[in-house]
């Protein structure tokens, strides 16, 4: 257990870094991770989004994650999925089986180029949200998995990604 | 997918059988909210037994589903939620506040017939 990437949050957005967890120059996403498998799926509506997650549950159950944290995945799926249907109309979400060292993972990222999230630091807070939803989308996804990481340009977009380990 | 809502007695049972888009939830909501009306029900179970996922859209429409009935005078029970599944809403911070649960359909049904006084055995009988 003690080897296991402690659970961080990036934010790379312009106007907020929230963390400086990494140097602020540094590429989303880690080099250290070799990709075994990855699934590309583009969301453009509501039924997409039950496809983004029933994909990324058949290639977590790959990695023998228990039934609880396929659940625990394919939810972060669905909360990432609906916030790009939601916020920017199309996206994609890209799922990939991760190794790092002797772990092996589940990565999520999310992306759009919608209009961005203005305030990353409140939209990370529990109960904030803009839209019709409870306002737990992101806190509740960061909640679910190991890691964590939001860039979000107003005007250009946000990607999203989330990593889980296999314990 | 359309949500198959059967008729028992003085309730309705909305059966989800597989998993449903954000637009049947919807449609579901709808259709229960009218049902309930024109068919003069008592109480309404949703069985999520078949509900592999319960993200925030899912568990905000059970609630809203709830509270519209609720103000159209009858009562809503939702069954099912299974283990992983509450373990994630939990994880969530999900908590679906003021809306009851059961175990299964038939704790379902003996919570209705509390609620509306009228034993749980007459409910093939009573029509309408």
């Amino acid at each position: 257990m003690g080897a296991l990437p402690r659970k961080r949050t990036l934010v790379n957005g312009e106007r907020n870094p929230v963390e400086a967890a990494v140097p602020a120059r540094s590429p989303i996403g880690n080099t250290r991770d070799r990709v075994l498998e990855e699934i590309a799926v583009h969301i453009n509506g509501d039924t997409d989004i039950v496809a983004a997650r029933q994909k990324g549950r058949v290639l977590a159950g790959t990695l023998g994650f228990s039934s609880s944290e396929l659940t625990l995945i394919a939810t972060a799926i669905s909360e990432l999925a609906r916030n790009i249907v939601l916020y920017a109309k199309q996206g994609e979400i890209v799922l990939r089986v991760l190794e790092r060292g002797e772990q092996r993972g589940i990565m999520v990222r999310a992306g759009d180029q919608g209009p961005g999230i203005p305030d990353v630091r409140r939209a990370l807070q529990g109960g904030f949200s803009t839209s019709r939803s409870l306002g737990l989308g992101l806190p509740g996804v960061r909640r679910l998995m190991d890691e964590f990481e939001i860039e979000s340009r107003v005007g250009y977009g946000t990607t999203v990604t989330a990593r889980k380990w296999k314990r | 997918m359309e949500v198959p809502i059967l008729k028992q007695g003085p309730y309705l049972i909305a059966s989800i059988q597989s998993a449903l888009s954000d637009a049947d939830l919807v449609q579901l909501r709808d259709a229960l909210v009218e049902q309930v009306g024109r068919l003069r029900s008592r109480g309404v179970i949703v069985d999520v037994t078949a509900l592999d996922v319960m993200d925030s859209f899912a568990t905000r429409t059970l609630r809203d589903i709830t509270f519209m009935i609720r103000l159209r005078g009858a009562e809503t029970v939702i069954v099912g939620i299974q283990p992983d599944v509450a373990f994630t809403m939990v994880q969530l911070g999900l908590k679906l506040e003021g809306v009851p649960t059961a175990l299964d359909l038939e704790e379902g049904i003996t919570f209705l017939s509390k609620k509306d006084g009228s034993p749980a055995k007459e409910t093939n009988s009573r029509e309408r």
